[in-house]
């Protein structure tokens, strides 16, 4: 394998470990910041003991958050140099920016929020929760500029084959960069919805936590019900704008070869990229011009249209942009079918329901994968998009040097973050301190979580302090 | 060189000076929270190693992100360095990421592992050993000179492997157990406290015997850095460094050996790490990237240099603000009782 192909590979497996992290923790910062502020205002002590059990989830996500973070930002030097020497004006400011509004932020008053139960008052709690999220939000906001720049670079000259700035609004507000933000920044909320409304559904079904129960299904069935189908509408919107700005992406998401008339929407083919065809093919006619360009008899660019070395691969982003609009629909239908039973009083009782969402807590992080699958691949084989090819972005370091520092990866993230996922579910199993209905059934109740010993769940509950 | 004037001159300088101050930043800051992870193993009690923990759990996670700051200030200030510097220094820099994993995770994990957390002890002590040893590397190499041809780096992935390099590492290794144990003294009290003093003793010995190696090598070995020393008029300008050393190094084993002194050893080992840092950069000005890249060699786009600045201008003092609120919310000796979150 070439170098190349190592470093993207490197970047593509590090970007997708950590990104698990930030998508679940913008949106459990925002929540915790929720309870925290609800339980000020109403006095209501199990909005406190949620927030005290989520903070502790949140705290180990967070971590491998971090760890996994910081080696991004010495990946655009260590793998990438090329792409630093010709892109760092231009980018780097965006990324600095990030660390300085948003890192230091969540990374200080996280100490508060983790140590200060004890320490410091309500207030402040309430305060630091409220900082961390719109810390993780702000950290979002700047590297999805710095990304978004890379897919639809604006704002510079090139000089000499180095990108310099000449329009900082015009660099940070891409023509990209909008739609990515709201999009990305939705799928991290629905992301932690629907792991908030698969624990509070395990929880009732197993007959434990009631109270916290409910208001973990209330409050991810309603972010659901709202955001699913703003989802829809901003993501119709973001491909309105690649159309627009990277045409040759939308041929390959849509596996469209050939412009021959109004576009069909392909549900479901094997491309075939040596034949340029699609095979096993189901489509139906018109629907993609419909969807893409709001015409029923829009033309839309085919990938006979772009030169053969300025196109993506279309496999993976067909597929990958199939499993993300899949589980979009299966959020929305999980969101307003629970709205609908929750007016009709069957939202706690419909066993069906809580089984189907209990399960229902991975396609969150799934989607979000294969949404930035189809978005980095489509941009292929640019690393900036139309300005520099990614073979041209590379260190200038011997393959069997990336091949053995992705080996160390691989095998330490495996470890770390596989051993890092089941704590939190141990977590989650253990559930909120002091709650009326403790936690005697659960292990039993929920025959797919790893058993929880008893010696474990008694020694834990005396190691812990009394909430106050 | 071309004589630079105006903004070409003092834009880089400035630049130069804030990523200088935040890796100054991160060596003070997460070397006692790494010296933390050092002195596990002399440590071996968990009731101790609990205390250790909360001493600077609050803490690690700001300390951490000026490693952030100096990574992506040069990034975004002088993206031609580093985009030398990182490939130079590949297997050290991936090895320490990976060695930040490991005693990042146990923060969180020993607690939620217990009983069965010896794995994160391991993990944290191990993690945050090869993490110093891997910036002395880091440190030794860059010092060592760098092979440039035509503005990439040119070199092998183990040019940075010298003798000189390994007693950096070391040097790092010590000196952050230092700086670990001077906060243990500052932060805990009882058996604890007296150990890390006895501690503290020791590792002030290794330290200074360390700056001395350095201090003899790096002139002999670089011919640049003795002229720099060791000419008319200089020896009188940078007289105080040695000077201020010799006073914080008394200074510190004054501390400890007074049992009433709580604050003076870890100041007194924070000056002396800043001071032993300055000596580097007396020894490395004007380079980056020793031989070849200067700070105005490596520079960003002015525009860049400047955007940023702005931005370092208004929000660093109000990150020193908060890193300050925490550090007083968290003040105090850590109680043995006092319980994780």
């Amino acid at each position: 394998m070439n170098a190349v192909l190592l470093a993207r590979l490197q970047f593509a497996f590090t970007i997708s470990v950590h990104i698990i992290f930030p998508a679940f923790t913008i949106g459990l910062s925002a929540f915790i910041a929720t309870l925290l502020i609800l339980w000020q205002r109403t006095g209501r002590d199990h909005f406190h003991r949620l927030a005290r059990f989520w903070t502790k989830i949140f705290a180990v996500s967070f971590a491998m958050g971090v760890v996994s973070g910081i080696p991004m930002s010495y990946e655009f030097g260590s793998n990438w140099s090329r792409f630093s020497e010709v892109a760092g004006n231009v980018i780097g400011p965006l990324i600095g920016y990030e660390v300085l509004t948003a890192f230091f932020l969540e990374a200080t008053f996280l100490g508060v929020l983790l140590f200060g139960w004890t320490r410091t008052p309500p207030w402040l709690q309430a305060t630091a929760a409220v900082l961390i999220a719109v810390g993780t939000a702000m950290s979002a906001f700047w590297i999805l500029s710095a990304n978004s720049w890379m897919q639809t670079p604006a704002g510079h000259v090139m000089r000499d084959g180095i990108a310099y700035p000449v329009d900082w609004l015009a660099i940070i507000f891409n023509p990209s960069f909008p739609y990515r933000l709201a999009h990305m920044l939705t799928a991290a909320y629905l992301t932690t919805s629907l792991v908030v409304l698969a624990v509070g559904a395990r929880y009732l079904l197993a007959g434990a936590f009631q109270e916290e129960a409910r208001t973990m299904m209330r409050m991810g069935v309603g972010m659901l019900a709202v955001l699913g189908p703003v989802q829809l509408l901003l993501g119709d919107q973001h491909g309105l704008n690649t159309l627009q700005h990277q045409p040759a992406k939308i041929a390959a998401i849509e596996a469209h070869w050939r412009n021959t008339g109004p576009m069909e929407l392909v549900l479901f083919a094997l491309p075939d990229e040596h034949a340029r065809e699609n095979r096993a093919a189901l489509a139906i006619p018109h629907l993609g011009s419909l969807i893409i360009t709001h015409d029923w008899n829009g033309r839309v660019p085919s990938l006979a249209d772009f030169a053969l070395d300025a196109q993506p691969r279309v496999t993976v982003v067909f597929f990958a942009f199939r499993i993300m609009v899949g589980i979009g629909l299966v959020l929305i239908a999980i969101g307003l079918t629970g709205a609908v039973l929750w007016r009709r009083g069957r939202l706690f009782a419909s066993r069906w329901y809580l089984r189907a969402a209990g399960w229902a807590w991975p396609l969150g992080f799934i989607a979000i994968l294969a949404g930035w699958l189809t978005t980095e691949n489509g941009r292929q084989p640019y690393v900036i998009y139309g300005i520099m090819r990614t073979h041209d972005a590379t260190s200038p370091l011997a393959a069997g040097t990336v091949a053995a520092s992705l080996a160390a990866f691989v095998l330490v993230y495996g470890v770390v973050f596989s051993i890092g996922i089941y704590y939190m579910r141990k977590l989650i199993r253990h559930g909120p301190q002091g709650a009326a209905v403790a936690a005697a059934t659960l292990p039993h109740a929920l025959p797919n979580l790893p058993l929880a010993s008893a010696r474990d769940s008694t020694r834990e509950s005396r190691a812990e302090p009394p909430v106050i | 060189m071309t004589a630079l004037t105006g903004a070409a001159y003092w834009l880089p300088l400035i630049c130069a000076v804030i990523v200088g101050f935040a890796v100054a930043m991160y060596i003070v800051l997460d070397g006692f929270d790494l010296g933390i992870g050092i002195l596990f193993p002399f440590f071996p009690r968990e009731v101790d190693r609990d205390q250790m923990m909360n001493s600077v759990a609050p803490f690690w996670d700001g300390n951490e992100t000026w490693l952030v700051l100096g990574g992506t200030g040069l990034f975004v200030t002088f993206p031609h360095a580093y985009a030398v510097v990182m490939p130079a220094l590949y297997v050290p820099l991936i090895a320490m990421l990976l060695a930040l994993v490991f005693r990042g995770v146990a923060f969180e994990f020993r607690w939620v592992a217990k009983p069965h957390h010896a794995m994160w002890d391991i993990a944290f002590s191990a993690g945050s050993i090869v993490a110093a040893l891997c910036q002395g590397f880091m440190l030794g190499g860059l010092l060592g000179g760098t092979r440039v041809e035509q503005g990439h780096f040119a070199g092998g992935p183990f040019d940075w492997l010298t003798p000189f390099a390994l007693l950096c590492g070391l040097g790092l290794v010590v000196g952050y157990a230092l700086l670990g144990a001077t906060w243990l003294v500052m932060k805990t009290s009882g058996t604890l406290e007296r150990r890390a003093r006895r501690s503290a003793h020791l590792l002030l010995v290794g330290v200074l015997g360390f700056i001395v190696l350095v201090s003899v090598w790096t002139p002999l070995e670089f011919a640049r850095i003795g002229a720099r020393w060791f000419s008319w008029p200089n020896m009188l300008y940078l007289a105080p460094v040695p000077l201020a050393t010799a006073f914080f190094a008394v200074a510190c084993w004054r501390g400890l050996a007074s049992s009433r002194l709580m604050f003076s050893p870890f100041y007194s080992a924070m000056a002396l790490f800043i001071l032993a840092y300055v000596g580097l950069v007396i020894s490395i000005m004007p380079y980056l990237v020793p031989p070849s890249i200067t700070i105005w060699d490596a520079a960003a786009a002015q525009s860049s240099q400047r955007f940023v600045l702005i931005g370092m201008a208004i929000l660093v003092p109000f990150v020193l603000g908060y890193t300050v609120f925490v550090y007083y919310t968290f003040r105090g000796k850590v109680r043995a009782d006092e319980g994780y979150h």
